[in-house]
């Protein structure tokens, strides 16, 4: 009975959805204020409707509901009870609900934080965000509905959630994720807005950015979720493989930093108003290319939910229709006329354009590279595998040269910056990021070109940026006054830069200095990885809820020394008789030891993964500093305090909440 | 979906029966158990859902890393390997893309990207020159409130 | 002039929604095979029904044949067999075996109970010539032309449907091109 309520509950909230699209915006195209007070309410009613939808799915998992075939298939009464939580998205109709749950909570959300914000502008930005939802709840009800049921054969028990799943980083990984890609609905959102009713000024960027910025920091920390979870899950150490499902959450992040860096542009001094809203428009474009491609079987990835043409083609259409509706009013709507606006060749206005030119062109190369196969195939030319190689030797100098950039860029100001006074700017940290990359790579052993310079750009931005905060912060009240002077947002950025000087150091250690090693081992064995030895203790069987494993013992050793104890498994799923690799890791801030068990090569020797990973860990941890410094951003209290929006016939008073109040980057 | 049973079947049939394929090599030299581990981390699985043969357990890759191994006991160069596996199973098993005609534009985007966008920022800054640096003119209600809202500022910076 | 480049971003959408729309329900994991205009790699292995002889290469010569790779362990090539079977009798077409990574045993009861369409098996347990053919998962079908040259290889089942639109135009033109 529950499935039917929850069906039901998807379909009033299609009917909602459709309201929402069309009735605040016919209000705000033809200034009636009723209509558009229609907007809230029709906001709430979806979500409320949605969660409702998603709570029947939830609780038909908890309860073993096998009659709901997305139940059976994903989901098996021997499964531990949080993972049946989080089974609900781990397949593509539940992934698609709990997608449409988080576009319509950011519905709300901006429903209910944007008291201060001109009525037609939220009107219009709720009703397309209503479109939005409109578009995804029919590909839910048409062609991915999570409550089809397998009566009146009902089977006795599920097929089980693959053991992949099983695991902590799907209860994390994909709600992060998609909190990232659907927010950037909401940027998309204020950028059509902007072009229907022809409002694209700082005032509107001031607005969006906030926005903006906290879609991206979820983005990074479920991209960092995602990274850190196939580490330690698939059992062979990879971080990061350019997969086309990777590249498909890259593009929107590469394009989304840009966009956030360009908005503070518009907002600081409303230039780059048309760049600013195509940024916007194509990052959104983005996140649903992702989601096309991941569930249309076009590319082929370990990662890839599902692989139906059928499916395929309606969001495909879905798609298309979203992107080349967005452009055409682009295309028509957007400013071509400039503001007159003069800014130096070193000014900050430039080195934002800048840093914008390098990650649209990294966006352009992985999108390329993740496509290019599917367009030589298109035109009978073959097919070729484009991966790892290719993306290290060209995404690379991109990524060092946006951090050389960063540096330099930390202490233009607007406007102008004198040439002479930057140069003398960055003559100390350049000498202590030299000293300092060289001291690393003499700790770590080998000059190579691209570490060095991996390493240099890390330290560069690291350097650059506690420099102008040493600088800014001098007052003649003291140095803690001078700190406490600094805006949010301000240290929101430090974070943010210090984050991706932290992340590139990671990248780059690891992947220079990182060593691996396949080698054969009977119990008793010892093996050399670097400076550690690894003992082969022993291994035997143990059983798990579900599983029966191969428990391996080993002991690292370092000068002598034991300093860990590790337990890699090979697991039997009883369910599915699955075979599962579960490598056991000493974390480390400083390095990870890693040790996976591979395949039995005779009655007592075993083939193991061995593996040193310097620095590793920094890769999320990074990540985790650069969302740090978006939140910190965006909850900067001094534009908040904010005279309402410019509306002659309000009186204007100050007040103090609405948190769509954040402007420059720096002082 | 029938060949996705027959992978399945395959791989099954195949860990049942153990000693038929080494799964690990022994080498002379670390540096020459690194050149194997970056080649087989370059080459890809035909039949795989996007894995290199290094990490995937497919019965096509552990031929390959077989193979692999064995031109390089044989003293093969790392593109000899290559070409080798290439021309057996085609482009497809190489993670990189050669440079050719076909694949011409590939290579090129970066390039002509950060080219194309440094030529649109030196036209950003050229025209910003030719701009003028007059703003437009206030009218007596928008300098009132400029001056009360720096007057405002002017206060809480103090506090 | 200005208002053209803003046309220019939906230009490349549209150009890349065709090729994505293109791309939908094609299967990415069919290869086309490397060794399509080289000949068959030379190769010595025993005939599955008579271990005393050898087979190589000139085993392709003189006539257009069909090499089918398969095993038994292949579900797919259970499938296919009765096709096989057809495509022997019916349509006189010369099919040679491969039987890749299998146990003679096992082959020889499934050819009894189902039926022989081969010419000639070759047995191949270690798979040695279904590497160098760049067979990557059974079952595969080779077009091999009288000179022992490789025409074009299809990677599935071979059926009613697949006989007629694909492997029967490649046999017809390496009939006449001989």
């Amino acid at each position: 009975m529950y499935p039917e309520l929850g069906q039901l509950a998807l379909i009033l909230s299609l009917l909602l959805a459709v309201l929402l699209s069309v009735v605040p915006l016919a209000g705000s195209l033809t200034g009636r204020d009723n209509l558009q007070a229609f907007a809230r309410p029709l906001a709430a009613g979806m979500f409320v409707f949605v969660g409702l939808a998603f709570a029947v799915l939830t609780h038909a998992f908890v309860t073993d509901d096998f009659s709901v075939a997305y139940v059976a298939n994903n989901s098996n009464s021997m499964l531990p009870w949080y993972y049946k939580f989080s089974a609900v998205w781990g397949g593509h109709e539940g992934s698609l609900l709990l997608w449409i749950l988080m576009l319509t909570g950011w519905t709300l959300a901006v429903a209910i934080f944007s008291r201060r914000l001109p009525s037609v502008m939220i009107s219009q930005v709720l009703s397309v965000l209503g479109m939005v939802s409109v578009g995804f709840m029919l590909f839910i009800i048409v062609t991915s509905n999570p409550f089809d049921r397998l009566l009146p054969n009902v089977p006795a028990d599920g097929a089980d959630l693959n053991p992949l799943l099983q695991d902590f980083g799907l209860i994390v990984h994909p709600p992060m994720l998609y909190m990232g890609y659907v927010g950037f609905a909401v940027a998309f959102a204020f950028a059509i807005a902007a072009l229907i009713n022809g409002r694209l000024d700082a005032a509107w960027a001031r607005w969006s950015r906030p926005w903006t910025t906290v879609a991206w920091a979820f983005l990074s920390v479920g991209i960092a979720l995602g990274s850190w979870w196939a580490y330690y899950e698939l059992g062979w150490g990879g971080w990061w493989f350019w997969d086309p499902v990777e590249n498909a959450s890259l593009l929107p992040w590469l394009s989304g930093t840009a966009l956030m860096h360009s908005l503070a542009v518009t907002e600081k001094r409303g230039v780059f108003k048309s760049w600013t809203v195509l940024l916007a428009i194509v990052t959104f474009a983005l996140s649903l290319l992702g989601t096309f491609l991941v569930r249309s079987g076009v590319l082929t990835s370990v990662h890839a939910f599902a692989s139906d043409p059928e499916r395929g083609t309606f969001l495909l259409v879905l798609l298309a229709f979203t992107v080349i509706a967005s452009l055409v009013l682009y295309a028509f709507r957007a400013p071509v006329v400039h503001v007159r606006s003069r800014y130096g060749t070193l000014s900050r206005e430039i080195f934002l354009l800048l840093n914008n030119v390098l990650l649209v062109s990294a966006t352009l190369l992985v999108a390329v590279g993740t496509l290019y196969p599917l367009v030589l195939d298109f035109l009978d030319l073959g097919k070729i595998s484009i991966g790892e190689p290719f993306f290290n030797l060209t995404f690379s100098p991109l990524a060092v040269a946006t951090g050389l950039l960063l540096g330099v860029g930390t202490f233009s100001r607007w406007k102008k910056t004198d040439a002479g006074w930057l140069a003398r700017k960055l003559l100390w940290p350049l000498a202590v990021s030299v000293l300092v990359s060289t001291a690393v790579m003499a700790g770590y052993g080998g000059f190579t070109p691209w570490a060095f310079l991996g390493i240099f750009s890390a330290v560069w931005i690291t350097t650059a940026t506690f420099w102008d905060l040493w600088d800014k912060s001098s007052s003649r009240k003291g140095r803690i006054h001078g700190l406490k002077r600094q805006s949010r947002s301000y240290y929101g950025m430090v974070l943010g830069h210090l984050g991706l000087a932290i992340t590139m150091a990671g990248a780059t250690v690891v992947s220079n200095y990182g060593i691996e090693r396949d080698v054969r081992m009977v119990p008793g064995d010892v093996a050399e990885v670097g400076d550690y030895q690894f003992v082969f203790v022993d291994i035997g069987e143990r059983r798990g809820q579900n599983f029966t494993a191969q428990y391996g013992s080993f002991d690292v050793m370092l000068d002598g020394e034991r300093i860990a104890e590790l337990h890699p498994e090979k697991r039997q799923y009883a369910v599915g008789m699955s075979v599962m690799t579960e490598a056991d890791i000493d974390a480390g801030l400083f390095r990870d030891i890693f040790v996976a068990v591979g395949e039995r090569i005779s009655d007592n020797a075993w083939a193991i993964r061995l593996q040193y990973k310097p620095l590793i860990r920094w890769l999320w941890l990074g990540a985790l500093f650069m969302a740090a410094g978006g939140f910190l951003a965006i909850s900067d209290r001094r534009y908040r305090i904010r005279e309402r929006a410019i509306e002659p016939s309000e009186n204007s008073s100050p007040s103090q909440i609405g948190t769509q109040g954040v402007a420059g980057v720096v002082s | 979906m029938l060949r996705i049973i027959c992978f399945l079947t395959a791989i099954l049939a195949s860990g049942l029966s153990y000693g038929d394929v080494a799964a690990v090599y022994d080498f002379d030299s670390l540096s020459e158990e690194q050149r194997y581990q970056d080649l087989i981390a370059e080459l890809r699985c035909p039949k795989c859902q996007n894995q290199n043969i290094a990490d995937s357990n497919s019965p096509i890759s552990k031929d390959m890393r077989n193979a692999v191994y064995q031109m390089m006991l044989d003293g093969a160069s790392n593109e000899e390997i290559v070409e080798s596996l290439v021309g057996r199973f085609g482009e497809f098993v190489k993670y990189k893309p050669d440079l050719d005609s076909r694949t011409f534009m590939l290579w090129a985007t970066p390039a002509i990207a950060v080219l194309g966008g440094l030529l649109v920022v030196a036209g950003v800054v050229v025209r910003s020159r030719r701009a003028g640096t007059t703003a437009p003119a206030l009218s007596a209600e928008e300098q009132a409130r400029i001056d009360k809202m720096l007057a405002n500022r002017d206060q809480n910076d103090n506090g | 002039m200005k208002r053209f480049w803003l046309f220019m971003p939906l230009i490349v959408a549209v150009i890349v929604g065709v090729v994505l729309f293109a791309g939908i329900g094609k299967d990415p994991t069919k290869l086309d095979s490397a060794l399509v205009g080289k000949p068959v790699p030379a190769f010595s292995l025993e005939d599955l029904n008579k271990p005393e002889n050898s087979l190589n290469e000139s085993l392709f010569q003189g006539e257009v044949t069909l090499l089918n790779v398969w095993g038994t362990w292949c579900p797919a090539c259970r499938d296919e067999h009765a096709d096989l079977m057809w495509l022997a009798r019916e349509k006189n077409v010369v099919i040679i075996g491969l039987n890749y990574k299998d146990s003679r045993d096992d082959a020889l009861v499934w050819l009894d109970r189902l039926g022989d369409p081969y010419r000639k098996v070759i047995y191949d347990p270690k798979g040695t010539l279904g590497f160098d053919l760049g067979v990557y998962g059974a079952p595969e079908t080779f077009v091999i032309d009288a000179s022992g040259v490789v025409r074009y290889r299809h990677v599935g089942v071979v059926n009613g449907e697949v006989w007629e639109q694909i492997l029967l135009p490649v046999i017809n033109d390496a009939r006449e091109k001989g």
